[in-house]
């Protein structure tokens, strides 16, 4: 359990995956402009993120890994090289599912989030937790914990992002600077402050 | 025709470069430009599977049902990933262990996709080829850019030669360590956009609010 909180706190601080990965960066700038779209976005990346890591984890663990096949009689098969093409399927299928399932039982979540989950698929953040659960060796405890602490990181992030962007737009920035570079170096501001967490050891 | 090419290569490599003016790509963009060799072999692949998949897509336009266009651009990219990330792992395992991730990501990586869904589907197969190297370039590009920057301030270096000798090894060069961390790539690429937009001033987004003077103070 000790081993679990740690891990949860290390990923939404120490390696948070927007500031010291520069995961998700694409939709972190585009979408980082109001704080409740900013927050609308985390909450799904947050989800998503939540239900794919632990479902890629199974994926490789029953189907993939070396040996996993044991089970269908195939013990020598090793598969890990369908890894990238099965977690990006996952994540697509597990994305629409989403939809429809807020589309039909929670429509005004769906109205609130509908525009997003799309954009999800295509986020680095989800499939970059998925292939640092891989890298990293989780099992499904930890990959749970993992996807779901990493995608609240995320959420902060961009939350964050949004609430000092809506301030930065009434100041006086040079022309050449507009738009996006004043983000970029925001964002450059914010990665060096989650730094100083980097020492934490829990 | 001719003239037509040239163009879609070299317009995205400073006119509508993916990085600085799309907004595309960027993650990668950030967290592999610490040493020179490591972004070129970054750049080399994205360029590869951008071009490649754009004209495998084009070939396909008129077959795919747009319903479920999506799914099978992906499964094209990350088949072509998957290429990269075997081939990379055979002839170049230690660079391949330093981009980690990144190597699977070129899947996500908004340029495939953008570059797919807005001219491969639309365009001829030969043409998209060249839109998707010429975007692959327009992106190796800055990541070389960066990456020159990074490794010759951070650690005195380029393409792991050394240029400056540093102080640790008795020389007189002292590295700047906020290089190498990963928030300089911000500072890095936000200086380059300015420096970008003052060259091309038609580059400059609008602001959102008029500054107005007030008189009589």
């Amino acid at each position: 359990m000790e081993g679990l909180i740690s891990l949860a706190v290390k990923a939404v601080f120490i390696e948070n995956l927007a500031l010291s990965f520069f995961l998700g960066m694409c939709t972190f700038l585009a979408v980082s402009k109001k704080i409740s779209t900013a927050m609308g976005l985390g909450i799904s990346v947050m989800v998503v993120q939540a239900l794919t890591v632990p479902a890629n984890n199974l994926i490789l663990t029953k189907l993939l890994a070396p040996g996993a096949l044991a089970w269908a009689g195939f013990p020598d098969v090793d598969l890990t090289f369908l890894g990238l093409i099965s977690y990006i399927g996952v994540i697509a299928a597990l994305v629409q599912i989403l939809e429809m399932v807020l589309d039909k039982y929670f429509p005004p979540l769906y109205n609130a989030l509908g525009v997003y989950l799309p954009l999800i698929t295509v986020n680095c953040a989800i499939m970059g937790g998925s292939l640092f659960m891989v890298e990293r060796g989780y099992n499904f405890a930890e990959s749970a914990t993992y996807g779901l602490s990493s995608g609240f990181g995320w959420a902060l992030a961009i939350t964050a992002m949004a609430g000092v962007r809506e301030k930065l737009k009434y100041s006086d920035i040079p022309d050449g600077l507009q738009g996006l570079g004043i983000t970029f170096i925001t964002a450059g501001l914010m990665a060096m402050a989650f730094m100083s967490f980097s020492g934490v050891k829990l | 025709m001719a003239q037509t090419y040239r163009s879609q290569l070299i317009d995205p490599l400073v006119d509508n470069n993916p990085i600085t003016l799309q907004v595309l790509g960027i993650c990668s963009a950030l967290a592999v430009t610490s040493s020179m060799q490591v972004a070129f072999v970054m750049a080399l692949a994205v360029t590869l599977v951008t071009g490649f998949s754009s004209m495998f897509i084009s070939m396909l336009r008129n077959q795919i049902p747009s319903s479920i266009r999506i799914i099978v651009q992906m499964v094209i990219i990350a088949s072509l990933v998957i290429l990269v990330d075997q081939v990379l792992k055979a002839y170049a395992y230690e660079i391949s262990k330093t981009l980690s991730v990144f190597v699977g990501l070129i899947i996500t990586n908004c340029i495939v996709m953008g570059r797919a869904e807005a001219f491969a589907m639309k365009n001829p197969p030969i043409a998209s080829f060249i839109d998707g190297v010429g975007n692959g370039l327009g992106y190796g590009l800055l990541l070389m850019v960066v990456s020159v920057i990074r490794e010759l301030f951070g650690s005195g270096s380029l393409w792991g030669i050394t240029i400056l000798k540093t102080v640790n090894n008795g020389g007189w060069y002292v590295p700047n360590g906020l290089l190498l961390l990963p928030p300089s790539a911000f500072f890095v690429i936000g200086l380059i956009i300015w420096a970008v937009r003052t060259w091309k001033p038609e580059q400059v987004e609008e602001r959102e609010y008029k500054i107005q003077t007030v008189e009589g103070h």
